[in-house]
């Protein structure tokens, strides 16, 4: 009853936060709108730009996936999240996906319940130090007071690695990125470490960055993927799809220059299941023939997302390394499309 | 007698000597940099070394402001222009001016909305401030929030409406009913408020229709120093009350409801804001029954309300504390009923009293208003901690952005603090 009388007077108009129904592509499709859990945040991977339109490589992930489905790659509610917001939000069905540079661990998949659906980005831990404090290797950091957030697997990958290797260090414990960022600047410590993708955005917002170099050294693992919940499948089938197309794509040399040409059928039996002109790869999902290729429209394939928002001509400058393709020595491997 | 003195003294004056100017040392600048700044050996160091910092600390702020990059559309951009000089990058602010006001998600075309209700703020409020001003404008402050809503909000004009129509009915009821038993009156009120809430609820949703006067903003798309004020204006409007009714009902004779309010603030108070907001924010969501939407920003209103009231009910406890026990006993012997007594005689005594802690909790909560950055939410310093300096183009730049909203915060909270010095010095009727 209460209920009624705040929409009636108060509420205006609200998110739906409908709780974890079993078929959220039905949910979906009748609102009309993909609710996509992003960072608040994050240099290259989701940050709105000065219109308040959202870009970044996560981003892109979210877009392709609402094109799939709606048929509409603006056809997405990005509701951001923080790193203590982010799980609650997608189990409580606030959103129907998270695409948030979460890494893919044990406990998150089994304990929280939820479903990585794949890898979009292989990601480590590194170090970030000043070039005349004449380092070369993680290993010479012995006694150095090393920047690190807390809370985070970052901190306790920092301790595994300084045991294994019998040095000594003293950690400056920080909130954030920005803070880790100012701090490391400042002086407080002699080395920055978090993910190598961040080390390298850090890098490149320096006045100087040639004056900073990043360490050889990973030492972690950190494979950051997007997910949805436990119990729904099929929802959790076509964002693992989407996202296999884009990598797939790239494989197969599909471009948002050639899907046109090529999706009007091709000598690669392969391609022409991907984009829809042969076999019922979509109809399986629960989706039209043209999924894929509706996908793949919004920002071209991974490889085209990839340099668009994080590559080499970017101001963060990530080489590909072991997201290149595993034709090319990287670790990127969609399964086949059949 | 003339010439008495003539030969035993060689000159003797027989007019007055003209007033001389006193001697420079003694006088204007000089005495006053002689008497304040150099009035002894250690005084004089004390000076040469304060000169000295702000000597370091102009050369070091003043080129930063003064060589200020204003029209550059990124940081790396700004640096090119710099070339190395030391400036600071202050096309940040104008080239995301308006996230930093409205948020990233307002639509731009309706930014005078906003802008609007900002300025007719004043003019509500100026009443409830200067009592000299004319009553009649408190009808205003009356119709103000439902205007402010509605602009801020846009949707179907039926709903502040009928929000309003609820305070109305209740007032007609608590007026019919008052005059039996103010219980009677005030609970009676309530209840034909929500009821006015309820039933009207329903008729707003059938009648309403879907192309409105002013578009729709959904509460999510809230954001930058606009929610600031949103939560600080509301909360601390709301919390005054509250935390009045609290701080009596703590003082009652009656144990349940003396019980209640102690049980309430005890608590309110040990806990940490920050974590209301997160049980706002995500435990909510899970008690809440499936498919219920309720505003965020409303549940942060309530909890920061909450919270307020909390701390003003203390504060007003003390004030109630440091009336004589006279003050009550003139009271009774008046033969005022209790709501009299408390309206015309001891909380407007009280009040006068807590005036500065009251100014103290409110100043404090407008700061905290930016907390909510923590969920998500994309106020002033959510605007700058996330979207802002996660973008490509603006990546490294902190003291721009963080003086910006410093000053932001400063002028809002040192305007307070001004009214509530004038408040105080206008109210100085006491026994000193």
């Amino acid at each position: 009853m209460k209920k009624t009388v705040f929409y009636g007077a108060l509420a205006a108009a609200t998110i739906a936060g409908g709780v974890a129904s079993a078929a959220t592509l039905d949910d979906v499709k009748a609102r009309g709108t993909l609710n996509c859990g992003v960072t608040t945040g994050l240099i290259g991977f989701a940050a709105p730009d000065s219109n308040g339109n959202w870009e970044g490589f996560d981003v892109a992930v979210c877009r392709a996936v609402a094109a799939a489905v709606l048929g509409d790659a603006n056809a997405v509610e990005f509701i951001p999240t923080t790193g203590k917001t982010r799980f609650t939000a997608l189990a409580s069905g606030e959103i129907d996906m998270l695409a948030r540079n979460t890494t893919w661990t044990f406990s998150r998949d089994v304990d929280l319940k939820f479903e990585f659906v794949g890898i979009n980005y292989y990601d480590g831990q590194g170090f970030i130090v000043p070039r005349e404090l004449g380092v070369t290797s993680a290993k010479e950091l012995d006694g150095a007071t090393v920047c690190v957030q807390t809370g985070t697997t970052t901190e306790l990958n920092l301790a595994d690695f300084f045991r294994i290797n019998n040095i000594s260090y003293e950690p400056v414990p920080i909130e954030t990125n920005a803070e880790g960022q100012q701090q490391y600047l400042a002086g407080s410590c002699d080395a920055y470490t978090t993910d190598a993708s961040g080390l390298a955005a850090t890098r490149a917002a320096f006045e100087n960055p040639g004056d900073h170099i990043i360490l050889p050294e990973i030492i972690s693992k950190e494979p950051l993927g997007p997910l949805v919940r436990h119990g729904d499948n099929e929802w959790g089938d076509i964002v693992r799809w989407t996202l296999n197309a884009l990598i797939a794509a790239e494989e197969y040399g599909v471009t948002s220059a050639n899907i046109d040409e090529l999706s009007q059928g091709t000598d690669n039996p392969e391609i022409n299941r991907l984009l829809g002109s042969a076999g019922t790869l979509g109809e399986m999902l629960g989706l039209d023939a043209e999924w894929a290729q509706r996908a793949l429209k919004v920002g071209g394939n991974y490889g085209e997302i990839f340099e668009r928002n994080i590559g080499e001509n970017t101001p963060i400058g990530l080489a590909r390394g072991l997201n290149a393709q595993w034709t090319e020595g990287g670790l990127l491997y969609a399964p086949p499309f059949r | 007698m003339s010439d008495t003195h003539a030969q035993t003294v060689a000159f003797v004056r027989e007019t007055q000597i003209p007033p001389a100017p006193p001697p420079t040392m003694e006088t204007g600048a000089i005495k006053w940099v002689r008497e304040n700044l150099f009035s002894g050996w250690a005084n004089t160091l004390l000076t040469l070394v304060s000169i000295y910092f702000i000597y370091q600390l102009a050369t070091f702020v003043l080129p930063w402001v003064l060589n200020g990059v204003w029209n550059t559309s990124s940081l790396s951009e700004c640096r090119d222009v710099l070339q190395g000089v030391t400036g600071g990058c202050f096309s940040v602010l104008t080239d995301r001016w308006n996230q930093l006001l409205f948020g990233f998600q307002y639509p731009s075309e309706f930014y005078w909305r906003p802008s609007l209700a900002f300025v007719l703020l004043f003019l509500a409020a100026a009443p409830v401030l200067f009592f000299d001003l004319p009553r009649k404008l408190l009808i205003f402050t009356g119709l103000y929030p439902f205007i402010a809503y509605w602009l801020i909000w846009g949707g179907t004009i039926l709903a502040p409406i009928l929000a309003l129509l609820g305070f109305v009915v209740g007032y007609f009821v608590f007026q019919r009913f008052v005059k039996e038993s103010f219980a009677m009156g005030f609970f009676g009120a309530i209840v034909a408020a929500f009821l006015t809430w309820w039933l009207g609820g329903y008729v707003v949703d059938a009648v309403a229709s879907e192309d409105t006067l002013l578009t729709a903003v959904p509460s999510r798309d809230m954001g930058g120093f606009m929610l600031n004020m949103i939560l600080g204006t509301v909360c601390v409007s709301l919390s005054l009350p509250f935390g009045i009714l609290l701080a009596l009902g703590r003082q009652s004779d009656m144990p349940i409801i003396k019980w209640i309010c102690v049980v309430f603030i005890e608590f309110i108070r040990g806990v940490p804001l920050i974590t209301l907001l997160f049980v706002a924010n995500v435990v909510l969501a899970y008690f809440l029954p499936p498919g219920t939407t309720f505003d965020l920003i409303l549940r942060v209103i309530i909890m920061i309300t909450m919270f307020a009231s909390a701390y003003i009910a203390e504060v007003i406890r003390g004030g109630l504390a440091a009336l004589p026990k006279g003050q009550y006993e003139a009271a009774d012997s008046l033969g005022l009923d209790y709501p009299q007594a408390m309206r015309l005689i001891i909380l407007p005594q009280a009040l006068k009293i807590s005036i500065p802690g009251i100014v103290n909790v409110a100043v404090g909560l407008f700061k905290d208003t930016t907390l909510v950055s923590v969920i998500s939410m994309f106020d002033l310093v959510g605007m700058i901690r996330g979207p802002i300096l996660a973008s490509t183009d603006w990546n490294g730049v902190y003291w721009e952005l963080f003086s910006f909203a410093a000053l932001l915060f400063f002028i809002v909270c040192y305007g307070i603090s001004q009214y509530s010095q004038w408040l105080e010095r206008r109210l100085a009727t006491d026994h000193r």
